[in-house]
């Protein structure tokens, strides 16, 4: 990232705007239906709810199980906001709200449980998500069980890329400062990393209040753009999805996540009738890359530029032997 | 004002609950003292069991006692063989790759019978005879049911306490969750010695679970998520790895579900549970019969 203001910012600008404006010209000249609409804004959202629970287990080796429960929060926020106040104005208002109140609440929980190490930690994110969830259940201003209709829909491609990529530049520039260094010490050997004068507490409570906020983030999106949300949706299974991406993509490795948040997304497209058949999919994937690929396919490897360069000079060596 | 008679009912109703906890907190407990894991497919060989026990008593028609036995049976075989394939492979890796893989293997049993047994609630065949019959002691309301639950019960923990403490495979157990490099070196047989934990812990699940079938007579194939995860709170609650810890958990847990339940909102019975969980692992860690150890460098 020490290039990040020379050429090569020049060439993620134009890959990035070049992306959006493909997207949108297909959009509005019809080819892009309302269902792959659907389907890219899940993979978007996939996205960000991947890379930032990568900051948390990828990068600083802390495994929270509590994703959906951050998501919920956001998602509730932004709806009872938009609901009241139907503008865009108070869109954008309900969604940095939601990842507001999301933070807040990781802040509050992350301080005394993060002292937990690795299993104990992901058992108490998990019972936290589950109390969210069996509190908006019982509250009456989120509509019990039934959840909340009628959310107007605010996101486009527009502000879901915005976010999408605000977000991913977010996490992208904190894992390259020296906060993310200590977080990756953190990760590599805790003790060792204190010993160092890292305040490691401080980093991991950090690290999750800004993946609750992103969850947040994602979870205000997914209720704008799809109507309707209720507590069994941001259940233990929505954790587990999100868990699948980070792992499939690779622990500590931000485009791998991006890269199986699309190719998940494309697999669940394709098996959505035999929901069964997904999970036990997801099931076998989550073991066998566990036994023969620990750190995930791409490993803490990402995928650039350079690395396609690499790859061309290895090949080309080959040939002239 | 709280009736007397009402509040004793729900004592016992409480200890009923509990011991089906304490059985699957046993498990929990046992594997992680000797590998530290937590075995998260243990409430998917709790809900196999429950289902083994229903197809034995409702198409072979063999009774209650045969059908037990059968699902401790298999569930023995269910626990050795996700041991073999699932985490011998990973008894050198990081702990979150382990627990992950106890994941992935605790979806793989559930959706996996999802797909077999179909999603549908399916309920247990009525008892008959003597433990279908109910009195009255002083005021209040025992089925005999729920005394067979306790026997049971007791007499497997029995049999646990003995297996433990006085056989010789039980001092290996306690040996090897002691220190694994250290029993190696004295002629333990360490893989034999995990493997056997994992089948008696998942014998103590698959019990549970016809227990909890014949209890409360609907059984589906998800329903080992929930007791397992308050089993394994049981487990932390009463600290981790000790086998008089996972029983006070679980009768403790089983009183304040149902408590909560009688006296309070049944809908937040769950997040009293986990509430407990968050308070106990802030509070004291190692579990109320744990001791704090240090960690070393």
């Amino acid at each position: 990232m020490a290039g990040f203001f020379k050429k090569s910012w020049a060439v993620k600008l134009v890959s990035l705007a070049s992306v959006f404006i493909l997207v949108q010209l297909l959009i509005s000249a019809g080819f892009i239906d309302s269902y792959i609409q659907a389907t890219i804004a899940t993979i978007c959202i996939n996205i960000i709810l991947a890379v930032s629970l990568n900051l948390i287990t990828g990068f600083t080796g802390q495994f929270s199980l509590g994703h959906a429960g951050f998501m919920s929060i956001g998602a509730y926020v932004c709806a009872i906001i938009t609901l009241r106040i139907g503008t865009t104005g108070s869109f954008i208002l309900g969604v940095f709200a939601g990842a507001i109140a999301a933070a807040l609440v990781g802040f509050l929980v992350g301080l005394p449980t993060l002292r937990l190490k690795g299993d104990y930690l992901a058992i108490a994110t998990l019972g936290l998500s589950e109390i969210i969830r069996i509190i908006f259940t019982n509250l009456k201003i989120t509509n019990g069980a039934a959840g909340l209709s009628y959310i107007p829909r605010f996101v486009n491609w527009f502000w879901i890329f915005i976010f999408t990529v605000g977000t991913v530049l977010l996490i992208v520039n904190y894992i390259k400062s020296s906060h993310g260094r200590a977080c990756i010490a953190i990760r590599e050997d805790e003790i060792a990393s204190e010993a160092m004068g890292i305040n490691s507490t401080r980093y991991k409570v950090t690290v999750f209040t800004i993946g609750a906020f992103c969850a947040g983030i994602a979870g205000a999106l997914y209720a704008s753009y799809f109507y309707d949300i209720a507590p069994k949706t941001f259940g233990f299974l929505k954790s587990i999805d999100v868990l699948v991406i980070v792992v499939f993509g690779g622990l500590g490795s931000i485009s791998g996540s991006i890269l199986a948040a699309i190719v998940l997304a494309l697999i669940s497209t394709f098996l959505q009738s035999f929901s069964e058949i997904r999970m036990i999919l997801y099931a076998l994937m989550l073991i066998i890359i566990m036994i023969f690929r620990p750190q995930g396919l791409m490993g803490s490897k990402e995928l650039s530029l350079s690395l396609f360069k690499k790859a061309g000079k290895l090949f080309s060596k080959k040939e002239r032997v | 004002m709280i009736k007397i008679e009402q509040f004793l009912q729900q004592v016992f109703n409480g200890i009923t609950l509990g011991s089906i906890y304490a059985l699957v907190a046993l498990g929990y407990t046992m594997v992680y003292g000797i590998i530290k894991l937590i075995n998260f497919a243990h409430g998917g060989i709790y809900m196999i069991g429950a289902y083994v026990g229903y197809f034995c008593m409702t198409f072979l028609k063999i009774g209650f006692f045969p059908s037990l036995l059968s699902a401790m049976t298999i569930c023995t075989l269910l626990g050795v063989t996700i041991e073999k394939i699932a985490y011998k492979p990973l008894r050198n890796a990081t702990r979150i790759a382990a627990l992950i893989t106890a994941i992935g293997v605790s979806l793989f049993i559930e959706y996996g019978t999802m797909f077999f047994v179909k999603a549908d609630v399916r309920s247990y065949p009525a008892l008959t005879g003597l433990l279908a019959q109910k009195f009255a002691v002083g005021g209040f309301n025992v089925s005999m049911l729920q005394v067979l639950i306790l026997v049971i019960t007791v007499a497997l923990m029995f049999l646990l306490q003995i297996t433990v403490k006085k056989t010789r495979i039980g001092k290996a157990m306690r040996a090897v969750s002691l220190d694994k490099d250290a029993a190696e070196l004295m002629g333990i047989n360490v893989n034999s010695t995990i493997t056997f934990t994992f089948a008696i812990g998942s014998a103590l699940a698959g019990a549970a679970g016809v227990l909890v079938g014949i209890y409360y007579t609907s059984i589906n194939p998800l329903m080992g998520t929930m007791p397992g995860l308050k089993a394994f709170i049981a487990a932390v609650f009463g600290g981790i790895g000790l086998i008089p810890g996972a029983m006070i958990g679980g009768y403790f847990i089983g009183m304040v579900e149902v408590m909560v339940s009688g006296y309070g909102n049944s809908m937040y019975r769950d997040a009293v549970v986990f509430g407990i969980l968050i308070l106990v692992l802030i509070v004291k860690p190692a579990g109320l019969l744990g001791k704090n150890t240090r960690e070393k460098v």
